[in-house]
Formats: structure tokens, sequence, C-alpha cells
């Protein structure tokens, strides 16, 4: 329906997206690596949608490759409507960003914060005069809550929740309206991670940018997600309204993975019950046939072994992609 | 219990102790000055009892814990205090005694198992070394039976072929399991884990800790669990102690610190996670930047981030002092408190 109306009520549509990594298994052979094998979903304008899944399941891929850091093996991704393809990405970027997960070496220790910040209005040529280019600088520092006089510091005077501030202000700085967070938070410490998840909230507040917000802790892709994508070995096996997914997960990965979470509370953790999962993730070069998490699945059947199930709507929008369940 | 003398309830609850630091001072001696990276740390270990060590990055957990094996850094030296192992201070053994209680009776899992186990030999040679060595496995054979129980035991599948691989061949979650068998393979009286799980994913998290927790079972071990997951500590541990600036701002039971905590860092901390309720509110964040161990406040370590900081704070280590509840806490606001409550009362 999209097609005919470039206007969309997504600002962000991912359909049946693909990424193949060709990997060396000897002399002149490569096989390729599905790290990510047919994922689709969509954004709305000012929206949040999380997505978790354990490590190598190819969360960061699909960032990248909708960021067109990688070349998609397959499927489409639209933006604001528009078919993104490689001729449209670099005005595109404009309007797309990434902040990245280590906030200690995503940043050029030898730069200046303004120098951080001021690139991307560079690059884009976002400023008529000196003065304005540092007008709008000091105004993202402040934006993120950093302290203007600290603008000719270098990076690596910096701590690390100052760091991604300063990664966050640079990716704010062509006002764009989506950003892809690649585990923002993962390495700040506890104390400091309250204080970047609520500035990115207000951001979105504020100015109403849209989010993939990867992330490996449950509770704060909870916390920040309207939606949660639940990703196993390259595919989606769920996805729901944030408090949906937790209160009423359906996909059996999804189910263990929700009960592996150590809730911070004794009361709820002596009487809650660990669902544990047998074994490890398959690797992704060996995937078993049909259905990619059937090997570790107490509930799986002949059927799962045959064929890989799709996304199905189980009612208001929560999708599940299991045979059994 | 009520009908027990005072001597006789001290005497047990000794017994009880397998480890007791008392005023641990731990310093790095660099460059640019000492490092006070841990600063009057005291905490009680029961037998068989798992103690939960969290705080802040830097606050000393690791070095607590290096101090206790005596495998710090060339530059450091613990300055102060005592480590009693069943009473006997450790800060005063012999090379020997301190290797031989390193083998037999304490182990530790370090965070990373990659740096821990050596790339260039096979899994089944390490582990036989261990045992040979500390041990009664001394023949190759026996070691080798050893090796493939205790890799069941943790839980890895064909262990009789996991022998014969090197470290890069195994799985993160892997890995950590052999690193838990190499520990286990003396049999410990304490085992160490310092952020044993923080490099794996949850679903392994959650295997490596219901197998710890059944080993802890099993074995009778203890285990002091260094972590910065309250969520961890929360599901695993019947003592906690949280850290601060390389000192103890608040010990107690799990209930006690997480349903009554009597420390501002710690109240901050709590409230500054998501958890299950909190979801509809906005965090509240810690305000202020993490401690600088070259540069101290005088006072408590905390005062410079505190919401409720007073005149004194500043100047003054804050002592520690038994909340009603039992549990300890060091900071000025229930020094106040308390005399608040006393004047009242007169
Ligand atoms: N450039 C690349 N070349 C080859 N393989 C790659 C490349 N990037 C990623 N992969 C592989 O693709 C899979 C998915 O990786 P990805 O980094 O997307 O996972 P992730 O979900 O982000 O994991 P983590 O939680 O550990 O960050 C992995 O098996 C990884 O080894
Ligand atoms: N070899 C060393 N030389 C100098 N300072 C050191 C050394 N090792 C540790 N420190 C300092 O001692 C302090 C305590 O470090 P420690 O590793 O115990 O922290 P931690 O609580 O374990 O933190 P994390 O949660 O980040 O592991 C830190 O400030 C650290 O910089
Ligand atoms: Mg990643
Ligand atoms: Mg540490």
């Amino acid at each position: 329906m999209s097609e005919q109306n470039n206007k969309s009520e997504y600002l962000v549509e991912v359909n049946d997206l693909k990424m193949y990594f060709p990997v060396k298994t000897g002399f002149m052979k490569t096989i390729p690596l599905k790290a990510v094998d047919g994922v689709s979903f969509t954004i709305k304008p000012g929206e949040t949608l999380g997505l978790v899944g354990e490590s190598g399941c190819g969360k960061t891929t699909v960032g990248r490759t909708l960021l067109r850091l990688y070349k998609p093996t397959g499927g489409e991704f639209r933006f604001n409507g528009e078919l993104v393809t490689d001729k449209n990405i670099t005005p595109l970027r404009k309007q797309m960003q990434m902040v990245f997960q280590d906030p200690y070496s995503s940043l050029n220790p030898r730069m200046t914060v303004e120098d951080i910040i001021g690139e991307p209005l560079d690059v884009h040529k976002l400023y008529s005069n000196r003065a304005e280019r540092r007008e709008k600088i000091l105004h993202l520092m402040e934006l993120v809550g950093l302290n203007a006089e600290h603008a000719t510091r270098y990076a690596h005077e910096f701590s690390g929740g100052q760091r991604q501030r300063i990664g966050i202000a640079r990716a704010l700085a062509v006002d764009p309206k989506f950003i892809v967070c690649d585990e923002p938070v993962s390495a700040l410490d506890v104390s400091i991670q309250a204080q970047v998840i609520n500035m990115f909230e207000e951001l979105q507040e504020k100015l109403g940018v849209a989010y993939l917000f990867i992330a490996h802790d449950l509770l704060v892709v909870h916390h920040i997600s309207n939606r949660i994508a639940v990703m196993y070995l390259g595919r989606i096996v769920e996805i729901a309204d944030a408090d949906e997914l937790n209160d009423h997960p359906i996909h059996p990965y999804t189910l263990s993975l929700l009960s592996a979470v150590p809730v911070p509370d004794p009361r709820t953790a002596r009487k809650s019950q660990r669902i544990i999962l047998e074994g490890d993730v398959p690797s992704p070069l060996r995937m078993p046939s049909g259905c990619p998490f059937r090997t570790r699945c107490r509930y799986a059947t002949e059927q799962c072994a045959n064929e890989c199930p799709s996304l199905t709507d189980r009612g208001g929008g929560h999708m599940v992609a299991c045979w059994n369940k | 219990m009520s009908t027990l003398s005072v001597e006789e309830k001290i005497r047990r609850n000794e017994e009880n102790l397998i480890l007791s630091v008392q005023d641990l001072h731990t310093s790095f001696f660099t460059d640019s000055g000492e490092v006070k990276a841990v600063n009057g740390v005291s905490f009680n270990l029961g037998k068989g009892k798992i103690l939960g060590v969290v705080g802040e990055s830097g606050s000393g957990k690791s070095v607590t814990a290096y101090s206790i094996m005596q495998i710090l850094a060339d530059t450091g030296r613990v300055v102060g205090g005592k480590i009693l192992y069943k009473g006997r201070n450790l800060l005063d053994f012999s090379k020997k005694e301190m290797d031989a209680f390193r083998g037999d009776k304490c182990s530790i899992i370090f965070q990373d198992p990659m740096t821990s186990l050596n790339p260039v030999f096979t899994v089944g040679y390490q582990l036989n070394e261990a045992l040979r060595l500390h041990t009664n496995y001394k023949t190759k054979e026996a070691a080798t039976q050893r090796s493939i129980e205790l890799l069941k035991m943790v839980g890895v599948n064909e262990p009789e072929k996991r022998i014969h691989q090197y470290p890069y061949e195994h799985s993160g979650g892997m890995r950590q399991r052999v690193m838990i068998a190499m520990a286990l393979a003396c049999e410990p009286d304490i085992l160490i884990a310092d952020e044993p799980t923080t490099a794996l994913d949850v679903t392994i998290q959650a295997q490596i800790l219901e197998l710890m927790k059944d080993l802890q079972k099993q074995l009778g071990m203890a285990i002091i669990l260094v972590t910065h997951d309250l969520g961890v500590i929360a599901s695993m541990c019947d003592e906690i102690i949280v850290m601060y600036g390389g000192r103890v701002c608040e010990r107690g039971t799990a209930d006690d610190i997480f349903y009554n905590p009597c420390h501002e860092y710690t109240k901050g901390l709590l409230r500054s996670i998501p958890n299950v309720d909190n979801m509809k509110e906005k965090l509240v964040p810690i305000s202020g930047t993490p401690i600088n161990l070259l540069n101290m406040p005088k006072g408590c370590a905390f005062c410079p981030r505190c919401d409720n900081a007073m005149k004194i704070c500043l100047e003054e280590v804050p002592p520690e002092m038994q909340m009603p509840d039992g549990h300890y806490a060091s900071c000025w606001l229930n020094v106040k408190k308390q005399m608040e409550g006393v004047s009242a009362d007169e």
C-alpha cells in the first residue's frame, strides 16, 4: 500500500532484510554466514523499538546494514516512504545516525569535543560562518548535559558517561529523525547508566527522534522501548508492545530469555523459576534446518526441523514465529 | 538458642566463619602517588555462604579479592589490617603456606576466561596440571579421569572429547565452565568469583549461576561473588557488602540491603536501575562523576555526589554503625538520626 503513496505512517519500514557475510572455509572455498536472514519490522516517528537477543544473533549487523555500512544481501528498507539505495544514502545519512557501543574506542582521543561534534556539521555544511558553527556545538553540548566550558577539552579527558554524551551530541548534530543506538549504555557504570537512559528519553520527548535501541539488558530495553523485537540467529522470533512482551511472552526463546534475567529484588528472585536453556547457540555457519531455535527448544517437533516458521499476528500486533506456541 | 551463654554464642559464630577480613588497606605505589585502592574494608564470610560484593567501578572490589589471594600487581601491597582464614592471619603466612592456601583452600575465577586459560595448551592438559600439583590425583590416568568427572560436573558435554581441545575451540560459556572446573579441581573451601558472568549472555549466565549455586550446596564451599549486577546479587547472595571509594559503605543480608538501604550510595544505586515496578517512571540517576582515588575527599568518599551531605561528611570519615535491623552502614545521616532520636527521648 505504501507503494502508491510515498507518505506512510512509518518512518522506518524494513522488509525481509538479509545480510550474508562470505566466510572462507578453505582454499578457494567460501560459504555465506547468514548474520541477518529475513528481518522485517517498522518504526513510527518518535517511537523506540528495542532489539534484544544473544551475542552474535545479528543485532549490530541489522543496525549497520540499515545505515548501509554494509551492502545488504537482500530485502528492502524504506525511510520515510523512500526506498534506500546506494545512490540516495548520502543525503539520507543526515536523517539517520548511529551511536556506538563503546564510548572509549568510538571517539578519537586526540580531537577536542568541539571538533568531534563539529565534524558532521562540516561534512553536511550545516552553518554559514564560524560563529554559527560554534553556537550549534554549544547548543548540542547543552542538550546532552555537557558543560559548555569543556568544548576545547580532548575526548580522553572525559569519563565513560560523558564520552557517550559526546557521541550522542555528534549523532544529533545533523538533526536526525532516526538513531540506531547500539548498546549505548552497556559499557557504562550502573550509576551512570540512568543518566544516559534519561537523556535518551528526554531527547525523544523534545526532538521526536525515533530509536532502534539495541541492548542485552532486558530491563533497560523494557524501560526505554515502546515495542521490543527478540532476535535469534539472524531472525526475529517475536515482536510486541514492550509491556505485552514482558507480561505475555509467547515464543519459547523469549520465555527463557525473560526468565533468565536476574531481577534486582531478592523476594521475586527467590520465587521465580528459571527456564534453563540447554546447550549453546549454534554456530551461524552450521545453522540447523527449519527453525533455528529448535536445537534448544523443549517443544520442538518434526515440523520444526522441516520448515522455518514465519511471524504471525497473535492479536494486537503481537507477532510470533513458532509452530507450537 | 537463648539458653546459650554469650561466650558460647561467640565461639559458635567464630567456628562458622571461614574468612574474616578486618580493616584491610591495600595501596598501589605509582608514579603519580599512592593509590589507596582499599581503604579499611571489613567483612565476614560464613562457611558455605555466598557473599556478594557490589559497588561502583573502581571501588576496590577486585583489589579486595586479589588481596585475599595475595596476587596483587608488583606495585600493590597490603598496608594494613588482617585477613583471618579459620582464625589465622594470611598476611603472616610464609610463601609456601600461601601457595598451599591458593592451591588447596581458595580458588579464583577471573572475569575474562580467555585471559586466564593458556591458549597454547589443551583444556585437559591444564586441568591435569592443576590436579597433579594440588591434589592426590598424581598419575596422569587418575588426573585425566578426574578432569573428565569435573567437566561433567560443570555441565560440559562430551568431556572425553573436550579435554583434547584448545580454549579457542570452546564458546564463552564453555570456557567459563572450564574455568569453574579448574577452580573446583582442588575442592576449595572458598571460591572467589570476580564477575564470573559479565562477559556472558543472559541465558548462559543463568546456566552458570545455577551451576555455582548447585556446587555450593553440594560441596559446601563458601563463595565470594564480585559483580556490579544487582540482579545477580539479589538472586544469589545470603550476605552483601556494598563498596564505594575503597570502603564498605553498607553490609547486611540481601533483604536488608534491598528493602532497607541505609547508605545514600546504596539508596541511589537502587533508585537508578530499571526494575519491574518502575518501568513507567523516570529513573533517578546518581548525580556527579565517579570518584578519583588520587583525589579523595577527606571525609565520606560519596559526599561529593550525595544530595543530603552535611558539613561533617566533608570533614570526617563516617563510622560504621549498626542499624536497628542488625545490618551495618557507614553514613553520618544515620548518626544524626540516632542522636536526634536520643535527644527527642530525653
Ligand atoms: N564484518 C563481518 N564479517 C563476517 N562476519 C561478521 C561480520 N560482522 C558480524 N559477523 C558475524 O555475524 C553474526 C552477527 O554479528 P553481530 O555483531 O551482528 O551480532 P550482535 O547480535 O550484535 O552480537 P553482540 O551482542 O555480541 O554485539 C556473528 O556471527 C558475527 O560473527
Ligand atoms: N595495578 C594498579 N596500579 C594502580 N592502581 C590500580 C591498580 N590496580 C587497580 N588500581 C586502582 O584501584 C582501584 C580499585 O580497582 P579495582 O580493580 O579493585 O576496582 P573494581 O571495584 O574491581 O572495579 P570494576 O567494577 O571496574 O572491576 C581503581 O581505582 C584502580 O584504578
Ligand atoms: Mg553487537
Ligand atoms: Mg573488578
